[in-house]
């Protein structure tokens, strides 16, 4: 575990880091908001990596919960990191997906459809699937959480 | 022109704009009902489709749609939309100010230099083949910055001379497929991954958002532009995908 973190954990870190500021920039989100999402991005790759380094799990098991949680933490922080900018959510939860989301995946399914890997095309089309629909359930259950912890504070 | 004529418009105003610029259903649709709501026309009717907006009014009998065409991603404009939607709330701006506010945000935001694009299409690249793959050969990274660059300056500029979406990321995602192959002739195949290289570079065109999304409309109800954003993903990722494949045959 502890080998883990210092190979490879800090340095998938700093990888989503990087590549979800800059896929911030691209999706023109607005430049105090670029560094806050960056961090986002990283606390949402690095769960996902730590799931997937720890669950026993077939690698399709690994990539359902591992993103489910993945997703949940995104959608805390960047609800947390929201109201702390007073920006609209999206700003912060699209980059973060970048590292998350099965855009690789899709493109796969129809460049391995063309090729002729026929049955390839089929693992990662039930990937796609796996993925996007559970990043959607993600933010479903960070969404609540949110509203949980909006309700506790308001009630003090 | 009446209160309520430049109600409607500008409701319309903010929604499209929220719409064209890769907004959610539902957000698009709260705004529109606050805007309305603090307008003073809380009965304010609004139904809101991938394609088009319509707004009315029950009590005078009037509405009005507009068609959305284009679609983009420019969270800038999104986020402007909100804070104008707040403080029209709070009633720092009244709704002649907001209206012209809005035409003001649709018109131009600030975006970021070309230059910052290209730098960010070669970041958002490079660490995710990283990531994903764990190459890290000289060879690759390189290639991978190259592809990666090219890929999104085509896409950028195809899809900026008008409204040919597919073919901007096909050509992009074949541009990146030729860089990869001449990479794999120059180098011969010698620690050299072109799955790895292709992999990182078109991340910065993949529909990977956009399948979310989808997901994410369907699950709040909105059982027509949920599916229509989904199909719209498809065709991009058709486009992408033929467009490596083509290059794919000659390894």
């Amino acid at each position: 575990m502890q080998h883990w973190l210092l190979t490879t954990g800090i340095m998938q870190f700093i990888l989503a880091y990087l590549a979800t500021a800059a896929f911030g920039v691209l999706l023109n989100i607005p430049r105090r908001a670029v560094n806050l999402s960056g961090w986002v991005g990283a606390a949402g790759w690095f769960t996902y990596e730590l799931c997937y380094h720890l669950l026993p799990l077939s690698i399709d098991g690994k990539l359902a919960v591992g993103n489910l949680i993945a997703a949940t933490v995104i959608g805390v922080a960047s609800g947390l990191a929201a109201h702390y900018k007073r920006m609209p959510m999206i700003i912060f939860n699209i980059p973060s997906l970048v590292p998350l989301v099965p855009g690789g995946q899709a493109y796969r399914v129809v460049r391995n459809l063309v090729t002729g890997n026929s049955d390839l095309a089929y693992q990662y089309f039930v990937q796609v699937v796996i993925i996007a629909g559970v990043i959607a359930i993600g933010f479903l259950i960070a969404e609540f959480i949110n509203r949980v912890a909006w309700h506790i504070k308001r009630v003090d | 022109m009446n209160e309520s004529a430049i109600m409607l418009r500008t409701t319309l105003l903010a929604g499209a704009i929220l719409l064209e610029n890769g907004a959610e259903i539902q957000r698009v649709e709260d705004t529109m009902q606050r805007i309305a709501a603090n307008a003073g026309y809380p009965d304010a009717q609004v139904f809101v489709l991938l394609t088009g907006i319509t707004v009315s009014l029950p009590k005078n009998a009037t509405s009005e749609v507009r068609a959305i065409h284009r679609r983009g991603m420019d969270l800038e404009k999104v986020d402007q939309v909100n804070t104008l939607s707040r403080k029209f709330a709070t009633q720092q701006l009244n709704l002649t100010e907001l209206a012209t506010a809005l035409e003001q945000v649709n018109r131009a935001v600030p975006t970021f230099p070309f230059s910052w694009l290209c730098l960010a299409s070669i970041v958002v690249s490079v660490p995710l083949m990283i990531a994903f793959t764990g190459q890290t050969a000289i060879a690759d990274l390189l290639t991978c910055g190259l592809a990666g660059l090219t890929g999104f300056t085509t896409f950028y500029w195809i899809n900026r001379l008008g409204s040919l979406r597919f073919f901007s990321e096909f050509s992009g995602a074949l541009l990146i497929g030729l860089i990869t192959l001449i990479g794999f002739y120059i180098t011969n195949g010698h620690a050299y991954h072109p799955d790895a290289i292709i992999i990182g570079a078109v991340m910065p065109l993949v529909p990977g958002v956009a399948i979310t999304n989808a997901v994410r409309d369907t699950m709040t109800g909105n059982l027509l532009s949920g599916p229509a954003r989904a199909i719209e993903a498809v065709l991009s990722a058709c486009a992408i995908g033929v467009g490596i494949a083509l290059t794919s045959f000659f390894y």
